[in-house]
């Protein structure tokens, strides 16, 4: 296993233990507790820090490695894992959750909170947020009560510079009593040095005291003094005694649960020198049953020193922002208000007469971006492997003597299916993802989600399903990971179901080819281009209308439930790094077509000519089913080609259009296109593709308005469908997300379909 | 001169002061709350509305943060006037 890979959820790995009773304990796994692989390393290095702080710019910086960076909070839920080497030594890099407070763990924020306190990181990296220095403070001070193995990464000075904000970070590093080092990750300024000071904790332990929270209200101080005495008096020698003071006061949560059963045993030096082993991993002994006698009897005497329950919380909270807040005072010198200009942004985007319709003009623009400027490359690509390298791919196939069947599967199969879905697809993913990802790092889509929040929480959803809708109009599987943002279960569900509704590339060319060619045509050809894209755009529109109605839907029926609590974070606007956004951007789709290309076209494109082309009864395979499928399709103004080619495309909604066409083109009787059957040739114009399916396929405008309609309602590609399952782990909302379209949409086009033939 | 309100009832630009985050929330609610700044004591700004009305939007430790109004109406807050 490569040591180098990113992990996109928590790796699971097997460990061998002897004593089953410690598979139920949450203490005692150590590095386990990461998911790590345990081998090949010699320093383990956390990165921990607030969300949306340029914690994944650092671990790129760090690593070399290209992780999705972006600006919303919350990007990083799972964790990334790295490596580099410096002075000869191989330091781990795990990429935390971002998280803003240590003492209550919530679901994902647990991961990072775990791992902190109890994985056994060499160092932990802070990454904090010049910008936000007194708030990104406050989480520094949480970490410095757990370990003072820390480094903190002061980054975004370059913004903060912008801002006209000067942070003193030697002074900084006074103050905590840790070194500080100031970075601006994004163009690799300070990383040496961070290297530099992450080696020196490690080699060398903290060297100076660090800072207490809790100086400036001795009251609770002492709480926490007199508590952490009797936890070590129970537990001699334990680490972070003070943190598991804090953690106990507070009275909430696994670490109380975790000394009434008795697992506190496990954080003991002894237990944490036998995890820490670095090559192999041993199990513990619990040392007696007396455990959960001993962690009775401390939680009682812990109860004693709370002075006033109700508020310890808030106590807390209080003090560490106070604290923060003095730091932050005393260490920056602003130069002149912050925030003026994206303030004034803001009240422009966020207005009621110009929120919107900037929102649609946005939204607008990114879409004729991709389509228009996606054409030219498009046909490029089309003109060079459809027009150029296949012919000359045959050429060859004959001259070396391939015999007919394997040149065809290979081919006219393979080739002709993985050529059509690159061309079609790569530009307007390659256009439409950064777009995406420089409104994102601007900090646009936030704003975004705060507009539209009022009408997600009518139907029961969260705000920042916008921002998983649009993203789900680049890509649907991409659009559910996205949805890790919204932390309530309940709406992540209904965002994860209802992500389908929203148009994905994939689709895009269907409807912009079937529009062309027969709603286009309805009207005169100056107008023509105009009402294909409003016909593209209105299916669009529906899609996200059907958002909000099935939202609706589902939180008055299976899906009931309070709305949950709602913050959204407003991120500064931050200048988008445009050349390195494309790069990255086109790179990253690049690949991702070319395996979707590889992966889900070429088993296609083979089925396809195999089922053409092999007979039964003197009659193609391929025949037989689109002849029997037929009659269903009639019923839902389709037909049996588009069924078929239905089926065959599961894996990939981009594999539609060439399906269908090779479909007709052997199916239908279409004279002079294609040579064999089940070629697609010479059909890279609007016109020769209508022609095929109007005289050949017996098309009319109600298979074309039925089938535009079921390209928007019908089941996510089987990428979609496991990544459904992958995030949900339920085989029942998996379903309900697979078959609720496919009804909605088998319904519609019926009703559609029944009442077209009333009334024509 | 003060007077007693939630934090729903701040026009944008008005300023107050936290004064408790209503006990009736659920644990987990009220700490996030708290955690995102809104513990008594603390200034909060109201910064915007959505389009919509809702959320609202407000200044709090040098972070804007758009909480929904019910939620809003469970902090209690003074006014700075």
């Amino acid at each position: 296993m490569s040591d180098q890979g990113i992990g996109v959820q928590p790796v699971n790995f097997d460990v061998v233990r002897t004593d089953s009773a410690c598979e139920a304990c949450r203490l005692c796994q150590g590095p386990q507790l990461w998911g790590l692989q345990t081998d090949e390393y010699d320093y383990l290095v956390a990165l921990a820090g607030c969300p949306n702080v340029g914690k994944s710019t650092v671990f790129n910086a760090l690593t070399g490695l290209r992780q999705h960076t972006g600006n919303w909070p919350g990007k990083t839920v799972a964790r990334a894992e790295g490596t580099y080497r410096h002075a000869g030594d191989t330091y781990k890099l795990v990429d935390l959750p971002g998280t803003y407070t240590l003492i209550t763990p919530q679901a994902e924020e647990q991961v990072a909170h775990d791992s902190i306190v109890y994985g056994s990181a060499d160092v932990t990296v802070v990454v904090i947020d010049a910008t936000q220095l007194e708030r990104n403070l406050s989480f520094v001070l949480q970490v410095l009560e757990v370990t003072d193995h820390v480094v903190v990464c002061l980054n975004l000075v370059d913004e903060a510079v912008r801002h006209g904000l000067n942070i003193d970070a030697d002074a900084l590093a006074t103050r905590l009593g840790v070194p500080v080092i100031a970075t601006a990750a994004r163009f690799g300024r300070g990383i040496t040095k961070l290297i530099d000071a992450v080696k020196v904790i490690a080699h060398a332990g903290a060297t100076v005291a660090p800072y207490h929270f809790t100086r400036s209200d001795p009251r609770l101080d002492r709480m926490l003094s007199n508590a952490a005495t009797d936890i070590e008096k129970e537990y001699p020698g334990i680490p972070a005694s003070r943190w598991i003071a804090l953690r106990l006061l507070d009275g909430n949560g696994p670490m109380t649960e975790a000394v009434r059963l008795g697992d506190l045993d496990q954080l003991m030096p002894e237990a944490l020198t036998a995890t820490s082993t670095r090559s192999k991993v041993t199990p513990l002994q619990h040392p007696g049953s007396s455990r959960g006698e001993k962690g009775a009897r401390l939680l009682a005497r812990i109860a004693e020193h709370l002075s006033e329950p109700r508020n310890f919380y808030e106590r807390v909270v209080g003090s560490l922002h106070t604290e923060a807040s003095q730091i932050a005072v005393a260490v920056s010198t602003t130069k002149h208000m912050p925030w003026q200009l994206g303030m004034s942004i803001d009240r422009l985007l966020t207005n009621l007469w110009l929120g919107f319709p900037m929102m649609l003009a946005m939204l607008t623009v990114v879409f004729w971006l991709t389509i228009s400027g996606a054409n030219v490359p498009s046909a490029m690509i089309a003109s060079l492997l459809l027009d150029t390298v296949h012919p000359a791919l045959k050429t060859l196939a004959a001259a070396i003597g391939m015999p007919w069947w394997l040149d065809g599967v290979l081919l006219d199969g393979v080739y002709m299916s993985t050529a059509w879905v690159i061309s079609v697809m790569l530009p307007p993913m390659a256009i439409f993802f950064p777009l995406f990802t420089l409104l994102e790092d601007l900090g646009y889509l936030a704003r975004v989600a705060f507009n539209l929040d009022n009408l997600f929480k009518r139907v029961g959803a969260h705000g920042k399903q916008a921002l998983t809708l649009s993203m789900g109009f680049g890509c649907n599987a991409a659009g559910v990971i996205a949805t890790r943002i919204i932390d309530s279960p309940r709406e992540r569900i209904i965002a994860i179901i209802t992500n389908n509704f929203a148009l994905c590339n994939g689709r895009w060319p269907t409807q912009i080819l079937i529009a062309s060619i027969f709603i286009g045509a309805m009207v005169p050809p100056a107008l023509a281009g105009f009402v294909s894209a409003a016909a593209v755009v209105g299916v669009a529109v529906l899609g996200i209308v059907l958002t909000f109605v099935v939202a609706l839907l589902l939180s008055k029926t299976v899906l009931k439930g309070e709305a949950s609590t709602f913050s959204l974070e407003l991120p500064p606007y931050r200048r988008p790094r445009v050349l390195s956004t494309l790069y990255t951007s086109i790179i990253d789709r690049t690949i991702f077509v070319l395996w979707r290309a590889v992966v889900f076209a070429v088993p296609a494109g083979a089925a396809i000519w195999l089922s053409a082309n092999v007979t039964i009864a003197e009659t193609s395979i391929a025949q037989h089913l689109t002849n029997g499928l037929n009659p269903i399709g009639m019923v839902f103004g389709l037909n049996g080609v588009i069924l078929l080619a239905y089926v065959l495309a599961i894996p990939a909604n981009e594999v539609v259009i060439p399906t269908i066409l090779m479909l007709t083109v052997l199916t239908g009787d279409v004279a002079g296109v294609g040579e064999s059957a089940g070629v697609i040739f010479e059909l890279n114009s609007t016109q020769a593709i209508g022609e095929v399916l109007i005289n050949g396929g017996g098309w009319t405008l109600l298979t074309a308005v039925n089938l535009m309609l079921f390209s928007l309602l019908h089941n996510p590609c089987s990428t979609t469908i496991y990544t459904i399952y992958k995030e949900t782990g339920s085989v029942r909302w998996t379903t309900i997300a697979t078959l609720l379209p496919l009804v909605m949409g088998l319904a519609t086009t019926f009703v559609i379909a029944q009442v077209w033939r009333l009334l024509t | 001169m003060q007077s007693v309100n939630t934090l729903a009832d701040l026009e944008p630009g008005e300023r107050a002061t936290v004064r408790e985050v209503s006990q009736q929330l659920p644990d987990l609610e009220r700490r996030r709350l708290i955690e995102l700044g809104f513990y008594p004591g603390t200034t909060v700004q109201a910064t915007m509305e959505s389009p919509l009305g809702d959320p609202i939007a407000y200044q709090v430790r040098q972070m804007t943060v758009a909480l929904r109004r019910d939620q809003a109406q469970m902090i209690e807050v003074d006014r700075i006037v």
